[in-house]
């Protein structure tokens, strides 16, 4: 029996993340789940957020934000529009595009820029957060 | 008869002309590799999207969403994806030839690509936004193009709207063609260009759980969905873009060559002429 797991991240540009590894939290939309090798098979939305790779006893955090899950027995599948690992999270220029976005929902926007100003404000807080829980 | 004189200037001229087709070879060659890496490198993406798609449709029921609304067609939109530049073969001519089999009426058009525009202003049809995308194209620029079409749809200002653009084969070979992009046909039949309908997906599907339901997992999808329709057409056309330049201007300096090579050729008997004469008339001169 297989004890670890293939993770793939995918983004809109490249493929970011391709390794076996021994276990991955990440952040679902029904909160942090953890994800083991033999997971029952399981699709699920991602969040901004958190996620852990656990590797023969390190643990890679990095930044995600919003996607889709695919967790087969062997696999876990993400694609989504975000993923940074820690050490190359730049965080006075996300602070800026953070406080960029804050500033620009303060004024009269449409409904439909409030969202992507919303999206993007999310993901810099995802990075932020991450980078300074792992200083 | 060309003078020696014509001659030489005009292989000059040639060779200076055939300098810079090469030069624009080297640039558009760099450029398409570059292309069609990043048409490759969103295939990964692509292809966990599509199988999740189809498991998430497997086991949905009946399921209604605005963007599948299938409306007569009174207006539609044309999203006409070209080249910036010219100089480039047959590909713009190609698409526009497509372009303008559609009514001027009742049809709108989306742009992107300089030329597109261009073409668009030329022949008095209607043109709704105009937008650029990058040699390497990024999601973003996809995204306004696609929030602009879903706006017009939305709003029931278009009742369809339709992608003009150019499928990238391979370097020698690309495909103008126009492809369905809204209402968002029957949704077990989505397809993303560029990527082939993997079969054998189907087979090892067992049922897999949902957090939390089909349902939702699709409609966010769906929101994404348009997003990577258009960035993947995108691709295509730069890459497609790219290898039609780099293909003509291969194929100009080519025939540059060509024309040198005769051109010399015509010169050094002409000048060869003139010696023979001159030898000639120096012994005659002699013999007298």
């Amino acid at each position: 029996m297989a004890n670890t797991i293939r993770l793939e991240i995918a983004t809109p540009e490249a493929m970011v993340y391709s390794e076996d590894v021994d276990m991955v939290t990440l952040p679902g939309v029904e909160g942090q789940m953890g994800v083991l090798p033999q997971h029952v098979r399981l699709i699920t939305q991602l969040v901004p957020g958190e996620l852990i790779v656990h590797q023969s006893g390190r643990d890679e955090f990095m930044a995600v934000g919003e996607g889709l899950v695919e967790v087969t027995n062997e696999r876990v599948s993400i694609v989504t529009n975000m993923a940074i690992a820690v050490d190359k999270i730049d965080e006075v220029a996300v602070e800026e595009a953070r406080q960029r976005a804050a500033a620009r929902l303060r004024e009269k926007i449409s409904s439909e820029e409030v969202a992507s100003v919303n999206a993007s404000l999310a993901r810099s807080l995802a990075q932020l957060n991450v980078k300074r829980r792992h200083r | 008869m060309h003078s020696p004189r014509d001659l030489r200037r005009r292989i000059r001229s040639i060779s200076s002309t055939a300098q810079i087709t090469k030069a624009m070879q080297m640039v558009a060659a760099s450029k398409m590799r570059k292309a069609q890496q990043a048409a490759l490198a969103g295939r990964p993406f692509v292809r966990v999207l599509y199988r999740i798609q189809r498991e998430a449709t497997t086991r949905m029921g009946e399921f209604a969403h605005p963007l599948l609304e299938v409306r007569e067609v009174h207006k539609r939109a044309i999203i006409l994806i070209g080249a910036d530049k010219g100089l480039c073969g047959a590909l713009n001519g190609n698409l526009f030839r497509l372009a303008a089999e559609f009514d001027t009426q009742s049809t709108v058009f989306i742009t992107a690509g300089r030329r597109a525009a261009q073409f668009v202003a030329r022949t008095g049809r209607q043109l709704v936004a105009e937008f650029t995308y990058a040699d390497t194209p990024r999601i973003a620029e996809a995204r306004a193009i696609a929030a602009c079409a879903r706006d017009l749809f939305l709003k029931k200002e278009v009742d369809e709207v339709r992608i003009i653009a150019t499928r990238f084969v391979n370097t020698l070979t690309q495909q103008a063609l126009g492809l369905e992009f809204l209402p968002v046909g029957q949704i077990k039949a989505l397809k993303i260009p560029g990527v082939r309908s993997e079969e054998e997906l189907a087979a090892d599907i067992t049922e897999s759980i949902f957090e939390p339901s089909p349902e939702v997992v699709l409609r966010y999808l769906l929101s994404h969905y348009l997003d990577i329709f258009v960035y993947q057409v995108l691709l295509n056309a730069k890459a497609s873009e790219q290898s039609a330049r780099m293909v003509s201007m291969k194929n100009a300096t080519e025939s540059a060559e060509g024309l040198i090579k005769d051109l010399t050729l015509e010169y050094n008997k002409l000048r060869q002429g003139n010696i023979t004469k001159e030898l000639l008339e120096i012994a005659g001169g002699q013999s007298d």
